[in-house]
């Protein structure tokens, strides 16, 4: 029998406070392959790990049992620690006595009782524990950013600077994101495109970049450092070589009354376009669903006008595969749909706008060309209420689009927004309901106490029940003042809700593809939320953005940046090494029936014909399966398909569960 | 028949198609025949039988043969194409080497049933349409054919042969209207408690003989979990209730969605335990929750298990089902 | 055998790695309550867990046995609870079928970022299996009587 060492941590009185660990370790002492079992208060800590390590020379321990927190949170930490003192990192399981017992327990007894039963299985576990070694595998020195948004840019050109190629796949027809969209940035105030465009024009030059605009993820197989993703490149009609952006197809278009999605569908477009003016890249492209020419086979004018020649009516659809080491999600966010909030009157009245929309209006390249003026009448409005808030913080949603948390940048944009009103038009009156202004952040509050002392902008505390269009054009907003307790009417020009954002609609097929987590909200989950804030769970994937969950502009390209360090810190290393708790087969109980490979995810398992004619006779040539250990990732459904009992997984062996379960169930 | 199948046999054989007949036997009595592979013609003469009691799958016995050198030639009755297809599909048995001279059936008759029905002391057997005519120690005694038929031939799902490469006579048809699954919802309509009791008393007489896992086509293993004391379930004996019932659950698990419903495991058990009970639970709960399946209906199908839909039931269905 | 002492169930919870541990964890973080009945044994994924696994538990003595997996759709491996699913529904439908107490049994999807789900399931999860008593249905009873 192994001899088997036993630690049990305290972790400080997290454990100690609940769990008897002196009673803990005597008791497990006592199990018969236990050779030394001692406790100690943090045996994560140097001392801690030097006890064990001490332990493992002088007692010449074979296995390890560390009880103390979960494993997710120092398996690898101790198996380095064991490795170190000389023992195969893999001699060693964890017994998860905070996270699942101390923590959990208020019973001192109990948790005293579960906490051994939980050790007597780790022991049970690890005297059947095999040392295992790790392979390895190679790196392909090339990353994927999905998203060109803020988020991507910033990503990709931080990747890009290190000196390895990125590529960005972007499923409009330039970068830019919502950036682009919007006026100026909070807490300073600089206009959006001034500080986003360079940042775009840099992507395009830059030779390390490569832009796939118009183009969408397809497929994602392969691991860590070896990634195989098909990019579907939409067809945009137009030569992206050879066009070269003088617009004269997008003047000349004769179909000209397409909602414009740059502008929210506030104003129109040709079916000939470019996004906006500083669009990257600067090529046009032709909708599919509006041009006549595509449509019906006839007009062909933008072709005709085309001095480049770029124009393409044959141009299908492409899908490229390309090989990347590591993947960064930036998909970004998009306001909800708030139709159903029928009581802001949202689809009945021009006059009532999202915050987005809102941003194109006072933007120079929006509907009204940046000036402040009413949709319905173009007359400048005298009285707006900001609405916050809509949709954010709403638990048990009635209106079926509402989410529980904080779109956390709403507080801030809206007072933007006030601000601007009152500083371009000092006659406006300016009103903003909210249930709380939430304004941490460097030079955030300062910048709501302008809004409000500087600028006078009404700050009301209460929310806005009903918005009633009149018949004189006004809006009569009912409100209700939970400060003065009272019941409020304002007649408004204008009413600007502050939508809730939400995860962009293409981040859940694509976290299905990338086998990465997302929480019920479709943000992606990050692999610790304060330790691992920028990684995905799955290996080699990154979030930066949005996508993990709402950002303001500085956040964003924060994170961007610490996911593209972590990512060129992935690309530096030439070889990873693979996860040894992988999938095998006995080939003497194989019956080469294919039901494995039917279900592995990772075509991880092929078969050959092998002789066996010494060894049985009768069956001489059989078919059995052979598992790839550098594809395989171990999740073992195999091991479960396999009638034979042939298949089994490394680490985590029926032989090691069974162990567990006996042992749990004694 | 029995004739036929000989003098085709022996032709194959002679013209150098194939190298060996699979076929049947009898034993020592004329109701238990048994496999038994003819290497020439003479052999056939001498042993080879087909009669109403040669109920025996072949198709596990080319697990092995189809390795050997040259053809098998295999008589399979409908029942037997289905697992022929499931172990084709399972890539156990060689197609290239394997003969199939499909035979129509019209059911196989149950010696229990025979006797019951007061054909003592049985030493042959012959079949006019529906009745029977048995020769015994004492006489001959005619039966009604239908009265004596094995279980699984009372509710014949099929009596088409779904593979072959010759067939003897007109192929039959699917019987979409059988009533095989009737038994097993009669067992749902009990109780819980009624359940349990019936199969308590069913599986406590299991004798762990491993007739019903030697017999069955799919448990074809090269090595059986209950032989191998690394699975954790390795067994011989059933020492209590426990691992009488761990036994069946694990090996019709082991067969659900490879199960093809040939009803050997019934034919063969000893103890007269309706073992096929078991098996078409999972077969009527799978064409419950994933749509109408049937093991071995075509090779290379795709059993339910290794399979799924991303809008499959929850298992929670289990709870919310109609059975008490 | 104590008569008057409370029935305190034997309960093994197969968590998958990626979602289920981790949402475990995290209802110890949130320092959420259930009772220490409930063993939790680590698989990789949901479609590690064999029905032998479960039915080695009750064999040894367990009174419930609960398999814990990313939510559909959500599996860190794509697909594995997919198949962890079917065969689940069909093992457990079995058990059912044998008129052992189907309460005994059940899958739950629960995600890392669902540590209240976890509390809450569990403790459901045991107050059903403590209202059914001890498993005699599904024993070795050479295994009882240490």
């Amino acid at each position: 029998m192994r001899r088997i060492g036993v630690f049990v941590c305290h972790c400080g009185t997290n454990i100690a406070a609940t769990v008897d660990v002196k009673t803990v370790a005597k008791t497990l002492g006592k199990e018969p392959a236990v050779v030394y079992a001692t406790d100690y208060p943090y045996m994560c800590s140097e001392a801690g790990q030097n006890i064990i390590k001490d332990a493992i020379k002088e007692y010449q321990l074979e296995g390890v049992v560390v009880c103390s927190c979960s494993p997710r949170m120092h398996e690898a930490t101790f198996r380095k620690m064991v490795a170190a003192a000389g023992l195969n990192p893999y001699m060693l399981e964890i017994a998860n006595i905070r996270e699942q017992c101390s923590w959990i327990h208020k019973d001192m007894q109990q948790a005293t009782i579960k906490a051994i039963v939980l050790g007597r299985a780790a022991i049970a576990k690890v005297l059947l524990n095999a040392p295992l070694t790790a392979g390895e595998s190679p790196v392909i020195k090339r990353a994927l950013v999905i998203g060109g948004g803020i988020a991507g840019i910033q990503t990709a050109l931080d990747i890009a600077d290190a000196g390895y190629p990125v590529d960005i796949v972007e499923k409009e027809p330039t970068i830019g994101g919502k950036m682009t969209q919007i006026d100026k940035t909070f807490p300073t105030l600089d206009c959006s495109s001034c500080i986003l465009t360079p940042k775009m024009v840099e992507c395009s030059q830059n030779e390390n970049i490569t832009i796939y605009s118009y183009s969408e993820i397809e497929a994602v197989t392969g691991f860590v450092g070896n990634f195989s993703v098909k990019i579907r490149r939409k067809a945009r009609y137009v030569d992206e070589d050879k066009c070269t952006g003088c617009g004269l197809c997008t003047e000349k278009c004769p179909v000209k009354n397409i909602p414009d999605a740059y502008n929210l569908g506030l104003s129109n477009r040709h079916a000939a376009y470019i996004p906006f003016a500083q669009a990257i890249p600067n090529v046009a492209l032709l909708d599919s669903e509006h041009c006549i020419k595509l449509i019906k086979g006839k007009c062909g004018l933008c072709s005709k006008v085309c001095s480049a020649g770029a124009i393409d009516y044959e141009q299908t659809e492409k899908t490229i595969e390309q090989q990347y080491g590591a993947i960064v999600v930036a998909t970004g966010y998009n306001p909800i749909n708030i139709d159903g909030y029928d009581e802001f009157a949202y689809s009945q009245s021009k006059d009532v706008l999202t915050s987005l929309e809102f941003e194109r209006i006072l933007k120079a390249d929006g509907p009204t060309e940046g000036h402040l003026q009413r949709l319905s009448d173009g007359k400048q409005p005298k009285a707006l209420v900001f609405v916050q808030c809509v949709g954010s913080r709403e638990s048990g949603s009635t209106h079926g689009c509402g989410k529980e948390y904080c779109s956390k940048i709403c507080c801030m944009y809206t007072a933007k927004h006030a601000m601007l009103c009152r500083e371009k038009y000092p006659d406006t009156d300016v009103y903003v309901f909210y249930i709380d202004v939430r304004t941490p952040g460097k030079n955030y509050d300062e910048f709501y106490r302008r809004a409000v002392e500087q600028y006078g902008v009404h700050y009301i505390k209460g929310m806005v029940g009903k918005v009633a269009p009149q018949a004189d054009g006004t809006l009569d907003v009912q409100a209700s003042d939970l400060i003065a307790n009272e019941q409020l009417h304002i007649k408004a020009d204008m009413v600007v809700l502050a939508a809730a954002i939400e995860a962009d609609k293409t981040a859940r097929p694509l976290a299905t593809m990338l086998t990465a987590s997302m929480d019920t909200n479709d943000f992606f989950t990050e692999a610790h939320a304060k330790l691992r804030p920028v990684e995905s769970p799955t290996a080699g994937v990154f979030l930066s953005g949005a996508c993990q969950g709402p950002k303001d502009i500085p956040d964003t390209v924060a994170q961007a940046g610490a996911a593209a360090s972590k990512v060129i810190g992935l690309l530096a290393k030439d070889k990873l090494s693979c996860n040894p708790c992988t999938a095998h087969s006995d080939e003497l109980k194989c019956n080469g029936c294919s039901s494995c490979a039917n279900v592995c995810p990772y075509g991880a398992i092929t078969y050959e014909d092998k002789d066996f004619s010494r060894r049985r006779d009768g069956s001489l040539i059989r078919r059995v399966a052979c598992v790839n250990g550098a594809v395989c990732q171990g999740c073992g459904a195999c091991t479960v398909a396999c009638p034979s009992g042939a298949m089994d997984l490394k680490g985590f062996a029926t032989s090691q569960i069974m162990a567990e379960v006996d042992a749990i169930c004694k | 028949m029995q004739d036929t199948m000989k003098k085709r046999a022996s032709e194959l054989l002679a013209d150098g198609t194939i190298a060996r007949v699979l076929g049947w036997k009898n034993g020592e009595f004329v109701y238990d025949p048994t496999p038994a592979v003819f290497d020439s013609a003479e052999e056939l003469e001498e042993g080879f039988v087909y009669h109403d009691f040669c109920g025996n799958n072949l198709s596990k016995y080319l697990i092995k043969l189809s390795r050997l050198e040259g053809k098998t030639l295999v008589f399979l009755k409908p029942c037997d194409s289905y697992s022929f297809n499931q172990l084709l599909t399972e890539h156990r048995i060689i197609r290239e080497n394997v003969y199939i001279i499909g035979i129509p059936c019209d059911g196989k008759l149950d010696p229990d049933f025979v006797r019951a029905s007061g054909a003592e002391g049985i030493l042959g057997i012959t079949t006019d349409g529906d009745t029977i005519v048995v020769d015994t120690m004492y006489g001959n005694v005619t039966l009604q054919k239908n009265a004596c038929l094995l279980e699984r031939c009372r509710n014949c799902k099929s009596h088409q042969v779904m593979v072959y490469d010759e067939i003897l006579g007109e192929n039959g048809e699917i019987n979409e209207a059988c009533g095989r699954f009737d038994e097993v919802e009669k067992l749902e309509s009990m109780t819980s408690d009624e359940r349990y009791a019936f199969w308590r008393n069913e599986l406590s007489r299991c004798i762990r003989c491993n007739a019903c896992r030697n017999i069955c086509p799919a448990c074809s293993c090269e090595m059986c979990v209950f032989d191998n004391p690394a699975s954790g379930v390795s067994q011989k004996a059933a020492a209590d209730s426990f691992e009488e019932n761990m036994f069946h659950i694990i090996r019709a698990f082991h067969v659900a969605g490879r199960c093809t419903d040939c009803g050997e495991c019934s034919r063969v058990c000893p103890q007269h335990i309706p073992l096929h009970l078991l098996n078409r639970k999972f077969i009527k709960d799978i064409n419950t929750f994933y749509g109408e399946y049937q093991a071995g209906a075509e090779a290379g199908s795709r059993s339910p298990l290794v399979n799924f839909t991303q809008d499959d039931c929850e298992p929670n269905i289990v709870c919310k089902g109609g059975s008490k | 055998m104590q008569v008057n002492q409370e029935f305190k169930p034997k309960i093994v919870a197969f968590c998958c790695n990626w979602c289920s541990y981790a949402g475990a964890d995290l209802a110890g973080t949130n320092r959420s309550n259930y009772p220490a009945d409930v063993k939790i044994i680590r698989v990789p994924c949901s479609c590690r867990v064999n029905p032998l696994f479960i039915l080695r538990a009750f064999q040894r003595g367990a009174d419930g046995v609960i398999l814990c997996g990313c939510h559909p759709g959500d599996c860190h491996y794509t697909t594995g609870n997919y198949y962890a699913r079917r065969r689940m529904t069909l093992l457990f439908s079995m058990l059912d079928y044998l008129g052992i107490e189907k309460e005994r049994t059940r899958v739950e999807w629960v995600s890392a970022a669902e540590g209240a789900k976890f509390a809450a399931t569990m403790n459901e999860f045991v107050a059903t299996v403590k209202a059914l008593g001890e498993n005699k249905r599904l024993e070795d009873l050479r295994c009882k009587t240490q």
